[in-house]
């Protein structure tokens, strides 16, 4: 039983990567760029949460909504002041702007909140009996598991019919293909950059209060090692896809999980990063991106 | 209809399109030719707002387009089918048609659609099929098809016989007469000169970024020098 207590854990753990790879693989699909700040958006999404309830006593969903709000404006300013102005550079240039970013949001973190950790208050119950027992004694599911898969799998239909079906959807799509033919369709390319990253951004702060409910700790750089682990989760699935971020999310959750439990807690993250080696060796696009060759 | 003052673009320091005037008239075809280089792709970008001249101006519709920007220029009822076709080659083909239809009001796609599809039944087969998928004549179509989803009142084309067998080029030069007929203006560029002159009624002759020619598609089809340099002797 402990084998599928650990796979249900590496679900989970999965789906968080999952919601955050989304907002790699979505702004590198339409903007081309690693955006690098991204997992200290989740770290702000967090604080946003964390003050929201233990602050103004407002309501876990309110403080959630909060966040979400907060970080959504704040990856459109992010791209806007930071990465808009780049967008003829180099991606170098832009790829160092990224890691620029990410340290500002992190010591801004510090300087507003302080650097001392502080312990998140999670949105469900997350007591040793508030679980889902599917088997007694042997097999249950924590409600912060459930709801972080409930999550996962509904952001996905979400955005699979988003991208599949609505106008501004496909207009994204175009606008990851061409964006030069993108705007002789009269679509606006800037306005549907800010809306990926405004889309991404919001699913990070949703994966910061998921992340933080399960592993209680809030520092300013709590975004930094999920949002590591996620972006090889979105390259291990094919950096760009959608599909891709969920299965490379999923999969890196129960890699990880499994490594800390029958390998060693210490080697769990030089375990995934060697499946994600073999796997680009083998596949170098990722599990489920498309190799495109560089036109030259 | 379009009316392009003295245009000067530039690459960095390459300069690409030097001095260059033109004008379209309603419900003519137009056509630009030259050679490998010689620009035209360039000054049709710069009509439609991807590149930008640093001086002269460009008219279309009595309206001054130094201001808009590229994704506006559908709305002002201007359709470019590029270069090299740049279908969006992981859409549908059918998703690649509505794309065309961008900025038109939704109810009246399906009308478009029909119509479209009617032009070019290949399309309608492979409506579901993914646009990558299909064989290059059926891009162009597509590419052309697209184009026409915002019912424009000027259609710029980029070399649309460029790669195809010589049936498909006959195919697409039909679609331009009917496309002529039925009123929309036209601004072709071409390499295949003597197709191009044959269904414009003017034309332009651009060579390494200047207007060496222009006049009646017959009157160049006849005119020596033209003849020589683009039309085999
Ligand atoms: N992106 C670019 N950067 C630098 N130079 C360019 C670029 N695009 C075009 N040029 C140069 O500008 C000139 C005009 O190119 P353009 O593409 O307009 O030619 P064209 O007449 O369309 O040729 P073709 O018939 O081969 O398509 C060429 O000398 C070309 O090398
Ligand atoms: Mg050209």
């Amino acid at each position: 039983m402990s084998f599928l207590n650990n796979v249900i854990t590496g679900v989970s753990l999965g789906s968080i990567y999952a919601i955050i790879a989304l907002g790699y693989t979505m702004v590198y699909g339409i903007a081309k760029m690693l955006n690098f700040a991204h997992g200290d958006v989740i770290m702000v999404g967090a604080y946003v949460c964390f003050f929201a309830m233990n602050s103004a006593g407002l309501p876990p969903v309110v403080g959630v909504l909060l966040a979400i709000v907060v970080c959504t404006a704040l990856g459109v300013v992010i791209e806007r002041l930071a990465y808009k102005p780049l967008r003829a550079a180099p991606s170098l240039a832009v790829l160092i702007t990224a890691i620029g970013v990410s340290y500002l949001l992190q010591n801004g973190a510090q300087i507003l909140w302080g650097a001392a950790t502080k312990t998140f208050t999670p949105i469900v119950s997350t007591d040793p009996d508030a679980r889902l027992v599917l088997i007694p004694g042997q097999l249950s599911i924590s409600y912060v598991a459930i709801l972080s898969i409930v999550c996962c799998v509904v952001v996905m239909a979400a955005l699979t019919l988003f991208t599949g079906q609505t106008k501004m959807g496909k207009a994204m799509r175009a606008c990851s293909e061409d964006k030069g033919a993108a705007q002789l369709m009269g679509i606006n390319v800037n306005s549907t950059i800010s809306m990926t990253f405004a889309i991404g951004s919001a699913l990070a702060a949703v994966a910061g209060v998921l992340m933080c409910s399960a592993y209680p700790i809030l520092s300013p750089t709590t975004g930094s090692l999920p949002g590591i682990r996620a972006f090889t989760a979105a390259v291990f699935g094919g950096i760009g896809s959608i599909p891709g971020a969920l299965l490379g999310g999923v999969l890196l959750g129960v890699i990880e999980t499994f490594a800390k439990a029958y390998i060693s807690t210490d080697l769990s993250d030089a375990v995934v990063f060697a499946v994600l080696i073999i796997v680009l060796l083998v596949r170098p696009a990722g599990l489920m991106g498309k190799y495109v060759p560089e036109k030259v | 209809m379009l009316k392009v003052n003295d245009i000067n673009v530039y690459y960095g320091a390459i300069h690409a399109i030097k001095g260059v005037s033109f004008e379209v008239n309603d419900g003519e075809v137009v056509t630009l030719i030259g050679a490998n280089g010689a620009g035209k792709s360039t000054t049709l970008n710069t009509v439609c707002g991807l590149l930008h001249s640093r001086t002269g101006s460009i008219e279309f519709l009595g309206r001054n387009l130094a201001a808009v920007p590229a994704h506006k220029m559908v709305e002002l009822g201007m359709a470019h089918v590029p270069e090299g076709r740049r279908i969006f080659q992981q859409m549908t083909v059918e998703e690649n048609l509505e794309m065309g239809a961008y900025t038109q009001p939704r109810a009246g796609i399906p009308a478009n659609l029909e119509r479209v599809y009617e032009q070019f039944p290949r399309l309608k087969e492979r409506r579901r099929q993914v646009a990558g998928t299909l064989s290059g004549g059926e891009q162009q179509m597509l590419a052309m098809g697209r184009g026409l989803m915002s019912n424009p009142k000027l259609l710029m084309l980029d070399e649309p016989s460029m790669g195809l067998a010589p049936i498909l080029v006959e195919q697409i030069f039909e679609i331009i007469k009917r496309l002529h007929q039925a009123g929309t203006t036209i601004l072709l560029v071409e390499q295949n000169a003597r197709m191009a002159l044959s269904v414009a009624d003017r034309g332009y002759v651009l060579e390494t970024g200047k207007i060496v020619a222009t006049g009646t598609g017959d009157e160049l089809l006849h005119d020596e020098a033209v003849k020589k340099a683009y039309l085999g002797g």
